[in-house]
Order: C-alpha cells, then sequence, then structure tokens
C-alpha cells in the first residue's frame, strides 16, 4: 500500500501543528467560533448532537493493522470504546473532545492518518473498489489513479472553496463495486482495444434532495490525461457551479441546468488548454505510484480447497459464511473476505475497540497486513489463502464479527440519523435493528437472496437510501418520524433511483411493510436465481402498491 | 415554555442554563414562561457565546413532566439523554448508573 514520502509526512505534521494551534487559540478565546467554524471543518470536526465529531480519512478504503490498530487506540483512550465506519471508507468518532482532538490527531500522523478534507467544500476522500487489487474481474488496480487524484487534490488551491463538496469514485472493474455512477465524477478503469489502460468518465451523480445519475461524457481518456481532464471539469464547475443556493450547488445540478452536450463541450474545450502541459501524468510516475500498491507475493497455497471442503463438512456456520461472505479472488489459491460489521440487532459500520485491534491482528497473520472498509460499512481482508480461511473464520467468530450475512437483507447502510446527527430529521439505525431482528434467521435471508436495503435519516441521503433496491428515508411529520420507501434503485454498472412506493409509515409500521414487500416478491419472482431488483425491474410498482395499500383504498 | 440549550465549548457536550450555570442535565433548567423571560434566556446565551463558553445556543421548547423539564421535540429529547439504540452513553448513561448504585 501507498508509504507516506517525505513530503506527506511533512505536510501532515505541519497541518497538525497548524490545527493543534488553531485548537488552542480557540480554546484560550482568542478566535471566534464563527472564524473557528471553517477551519475545523476543514480538519473533519464537526458538531454533533451529543459532542463534537471526528471524521478520519481512509483513503480509497485501504488501510493496515498498524493503522487500524491506532483506531482502536483512539477509540479507546479518547472517545467511548468504538467507532463508525461511513459509506466513504472512512470513519467517525462520535464523543471527542475538541481539546482532545490534537493529540488524536498527532496519534494518527504517526501512523499516516489525518482527517483533511474529510469535510468543507473541496475534493473528498477519494473512494474505489473495497475488492481493488484482488478481485477477479479488475483489469487494473484502481488506487494507484485514486492515490494519484488525492495528491493532486489535497489542499489544490484551486479547488479548496468549490460551490459544494466533491466527490471521486474509481473502479476497475465492469462489475461496479464503488457505486461511481452516484458520484460527481465517476471513473471506470479500462483497457481500449490496443490494450492501454484509460477511463470512462461519467459526471454528475448524486443522491441528496435531487438524486441523479451520472453521465457519461467520455468512453476512453487516456491514463496519462487523469489530471488534466479532472482539473478541466473542475473548472467548468467551479465557474458555473451556483454559489446562489446550497441545494443546488452540487455539479449535477450544473449538468442538468446545463445539459450533458454543452458541459461536455465546455469541459473538452477546457481540455484542449491543459492536455498537453503539466498536468500530463509521466508514465514513470504513474508506475512509481502503482509500484505502491504492488500486491503481496501470493505463494502458492494449494490445498485450500481441500481443506475447506472437509471444513465446511464440520461446520454449517462456516459453510453459510463461505457461502455468503467469501469471494473469488484473481489468485486460485486466495479468496478476499468481507467482515460484515451487521451483526444481527447490531449498529451498522460500529466495531469495538477491541475488534478493531482483533480485525488488525488477523489482517497482520493472516492477510498480508491488509485490510478495507467499504463503502457499505463492512470491513474486507482482500488477501486470504483459502487454506487458512477456516481459522479466520474461528477468529472472527471469537469477536462476534462472523455474520454471513453479505449482500442479504440484514446487510443495511444506515446513516447515524437523528441519534446522533444535529442533520437528521428521524432515526436511522433503530429501523435497521428491527429490520435486522425480523429477518434475523440466516436460512430466510438466503431465500431472500441478494437484497440492498438502505436507510436515511434526512434527505441529504448519506445513507444511500435512493440507491437502495429497497431504500427507507426518515423524515419529521407533524412532530412524529414517518419512514417513506422507496423501490428499485441500484448502485451498480446499472445504476438507478428508486421510486417512491407511496405514503410513509410510522416507526411501528415500517418493518411489516418492508416484511410485506419482501413477502410480495418471493410470491412473484420468476424462481430463486432472480433477484429483487431484477424483478422489481420486471413486474414496476404495481403489485408492491397493491400489496401495501389496497386494503386503505377499499376502506376508503 | 422555554429552555436554553447550548454545547460547551471545550468537549461539545450537551449543556442546559439553569440556575445560574450551564448544567449537564436538562432535568432543572430555567424556564421562560413569557416573552420578557425568554429574552433573558436570550441575552445569557448570547453573552455565553460571546465569551467562549459555549457553541450552538438555542431556545427550545419545553414541558414539565412529574416536576422534571423535559424538552418537547424528538431531536431535543435524543439530546437530553444519548443516542436511543445505546443507554450506557449520553446523560441516560448516568441516570442508570444512579439507580444501579
Amino acid at each position: 500500500m501507498y508509504r507516506y514520502d517525505e513530503f506527506d509526512h511533512d505536510f501532515v505534521q505541519a497541518r497538525v501543528a497548524e490545527f493543534s494551534d488553531q485548537v488552542q487559540r480557540r480554546l484560550a478565546g482568542e478566535i471566534t467560533e464563527d472564524q473557528f467554524r471553517p477551519l475545523r471543518l476543514m480538519n473533519g470536526v464537526y458538531l454533533q448532537l451529543h459532542a463534537y465529531m471526528l471524521r478520519i480519512a481512509v483513503p480509497y478504503g485501504t488501510l493496515n493493522g498498524k493503522q487500524l490498530r491506532m483506531l482502536g487506540h483512539i477509540a479507546r483512550k479518547y472517545d467511548k470504546g468504538y467507532g463508525h465506519f461511513t459509506t466513504r471508507q472512512n470513519i467517525q468518532f462520535n464523543w471527542p473532545a475538541l481539546s482532545d482532538i490534537p493529540a488524536i490527531l498527532a496519534d494518527l500522523a504517526s501512523v499516516e492518518m489525518h482527517a483533511i478534507q474529510t469535510s468543507g467544500n473541496c475534493i473528498r476522500n477519494v473512494t474505489a473498489d473495497h475488492f481493488a487489487g484482488a478481485a477477479a474481474d479488475e483489469v487494473a488496480d484502481p488506487r494507484p489513479y485514486a492515490e494519484i487524484l488525492r495528491q493532486w487534490s489535497s489542499v489544490h488551491p484551486e479547488f479548496s472553496f468549490l460551490p459544494r463538496k466533491f466527490k471521486i469514485a474509481v473502479t476497475g472493474a465492469e462489475r461496479d463495486r464503488a457505486a461511481i455512477q452516484t458520484h460527481d465524477i465517476g471513473l471506470h478503469l479500462k483497457k481500449n482495444a490496443a490494450g492501454e489502460l484509460g477511463f470512462a468518465v461519467y459526471i454528475g451523480g448524486g443522491q441528496g434532495r435531487t438524486p441523479m445519475v451520472a453521465r457519461k461524457i467520455r468512453d476512453f481518456l487516456p491514463e496519462a490525461d487523469l489530471l488534466s481532464y479532472c482539473t478541466a471539469i473542475l473548472r467548468v464547475y467551479n465557474l458555473y457551479g451556483r454559489r446562489d443556493n446550497k441545494y443546488k450547488a452540487r455539479i449535477k445540478i450544473l449538468v442538468h441546468e446545463t445539459g450533458v452536450e454543452e458541459i461536455t463541450r465546455q469541459v473538452e474545450a477546457e481540455w484542449q488548454e491543459l492536455k498537453d502541459a503539466e498536468l500530463k501524468l509521466p508514465e514513470a510516475d504513474i508506475r512509481a505510484i502503482e509500484a505502491y500498491f504492488a500486491p503481496p507475493a501470493l505463494t502458492g497455497r494449494a490445498g485450500g480447497d481441500q481443506a475447506v471442503k472437509l471444513a465446511r463438512l464440520d461446520s454449517k456456520g462456516f459453510s453459510e459464511w463461505l457461502d455468503q461472505n467469501v469471494v473469488t479472488h484473481r489468485h486460485p489459491d486466495y479468496a478476499a473476505v468481507t467482515i460484515s460489521l451487521k451483526g444481527i440487532g447490531e449498529v451498522p459500520g460500529d466495531a469495538s475497540d477491541s475488534q478493531m485491534e482483533a480485525v488488525a491482528d488477523i489482517a497482520e497473520k493472516y492477510g498480508f497486513d491488509e485490510l478495507r472498509v467499504s463503502h457499505e460499512q463492512n470491513l474486507i481482508l482482500p488477501h486470504v489463502a483459502r487454506a487458512d480461511l477456516k481459522a479466520v473464520y474461528d477468529a472472527l467468530v471469537g469477536i462476534g464479527l462472523a455474520t454471513a450475512n453479505s449482500n442479504l437483507i440484514s446487510d443495511i447502510i444506515a446513516c447515524p440519523g437523528l441519534d446522533y446527527c444535529a442533520l437528521a430529521t428521524a432515526r436511522s439505525i433503530p429501523i435497521a435493528q428491527e429490520i435486522s431482528r425480523r429477518f434475523a434467521s440466516l436460512e430466510r435471508q438466503r431465500e431472500i437472496g441478494e437484497l440492498k436495503l438502505k436507510i436515511s435519516g434526512c434527505i441529504n441521503a448519506c445513507g444511500h437510501h435512493h440507491v437502495g433496491h429497497i431504500g427507507i428515508l426518515g423524515v419529521e411529520k407533524k412532530g412524529s418520524e414517518l419512514y417513506q420507501v422507496t423501490l428499485g434503485g441500484s448502485a451498480d454498472e446499472n445504476t438507478s433511483v428508486g421510486e417512491i412506493i407511496g405514503r410513509g409509515f410510522s416507526s411501528g409500521e415500517i418493518t411489516d411493510a418492508i416484511e410485506l414487500i419482501v413477502e410480495t416478491y418471493l410470491g412473484l419472482r420468476l424462481d430463486p436465481q432472480e433477484k429483487f431488483i431484477d424483478a422489481y425491474r420486471r413486474v414496476g410498482p404495481a403489485p408492491f402498491k397493491e400489496a401495501l395499500y389496497a386494503g386503505e383504498a377499499k376502506a376508503a | 415554555m422555554k429552555i436554553l440549550t447550548a454545547n460547551r465549548l471545550t468537549d461539545g457536550i450537551a449543556v442546559w442554563y439553569a440556575d445560574g450555570g450551564w448544567a449537564e442535565t436538562v432535568d432543572h433548567a430555567d424556564l421562560a414562561h413569557d416573552k420578557a423571560a425568554e429574552d433573558r434566556l436570550e441575552a445569557i446565551g448570547a453573552k455565553a457565546y460571546a465569551a467562549n463558553e459555549v457553541v450552538d445556543v438555542n431556545l427550545i421548547d419545553a414541558e414539565v413532566v412529574n416536576g422534571v423539564v423535559q424538552p418537547v421535540r424528538l431531536r431535543e429529547k435524543i439530546r437530553a439523554a444519548g443516542p436511543t439504540i445505546r443507554n450506557d452513553l449520553g446523560k441516560q448513561a448516568a441516570k442508570q448508573a444512579n439507580w444501579a448504585a
């Protein structure tokens, strides 16, 4: 993985010193809250309902054991013994004292981590496929390009005060696991007919109160032109993006209002001015960054299949976990493992200090010291020898992280909601927990099959409800929480925005409604292979509306 | 009725104005029954904000239930108690510990 060079170390240390000084001056009353707020936000410090919140960057979701162990240490020493992994592959702590944040940032810097640009109207943490570098289906690892974007976008003077925040995601496979079409810029790394690497470029995707699927503006951008082309996009956005209305300030609105043909023309015109200048990436530089992401030396570990076969016979739990949470690796003797942070009835994305430390141990012992945070709020061990899978499973059982529910209905994305968030209008986590408990039976979940359920506690859509196969949006209506259901959303290579199915449900009704939707699907699917999203796309909303609301129409 | 709430600058912890100071629980917050009392609380909040004691100062709706002050809105109820999903965290944690003792 990427290691800080001298420049990175100096830059992060300088920022720790600078922000520590700002915190001291704030605590001494030398600067006002109005002066301090933008400074703390640039360093990931928010004020939430109960306390401050610190959001720490995990670049493209990649970290090692030492870093995860440090996060566990911070949880224990400065917070309340847990952290929350987010949909931007980051981690948040919910209870840090402002006076402790300089010490936390110093601890983070000691393991090459920071909280820079995790808030504010700048380019945020670039996200990537959580199986990058391991997936059998990728043309190349997308993370070197995410790292190049990180270096280019860190305190970029021209792009530090954009009209609004700006999010970039990169995938290296046809099967999109990074939700690139829901991003301001989505990059699909691919090869052209000549075998050269480049990107399909999408812009203007986003969720929030105006969800939009990104539009493709270029089918193939040579890799050397990555920064010049992104600069052209950002320049057009920075110049024409709306600053008069916060809710219309994202690039998706500009793309929508300008039209994709015209904005493509503007970007291409800007790019013509930039493409052959200093932003062109030298081949040697790309390959040098790529070298940081060289895969670990995966030695042949024959006999893994036999070991797995025997262990399967021995343990039903292992067998189920293998089927659900273990995916094919590009090396036949290895596999990539999803560590579910969605135990039945647990808080999606939360991990305790001791769980973080134990996972760090497992990664060091069995996973070449590599870990990923997925945007679906789980942890990943990207490289595990098949011969070691049972040992990894046993270790995860020991710390309560072996729930075999990856991609099933209880693998729910949920934002922090009104239990923590100052912007939320309703709670999300208790709804996720209740649905998880209702569908606790793994047998039943597996019968239902792949089903992405996502919950947001306000229209800002941090819980990705618009792109859930089933999405739930919590709002406040007449002083009570009300939950609106959308169906048919998707965040993969066939991204779609879900449709509102009808009137909302109270907190007491919503789980029953979800169960009814699921039962309706089970009743109409062609066969067990037809996934929820495919069945919905075939039949549309009518049967679900009928199931949910027909009784009311008759009663009326 | 209104009460005055904010978050303490140093640690961000939610506090309520009570009996001449900032209390860590809402139970005995000073109640404003009329506009004049609201103005008085607002002035106290503005002064404490200017003195860098607290941030995010707000007057919120409250009621008295069984002799104890309670916020009206769910958001403020959660601020006053802690996350509804973790009874061991926030203000409710101390209360539970007291009961246990």
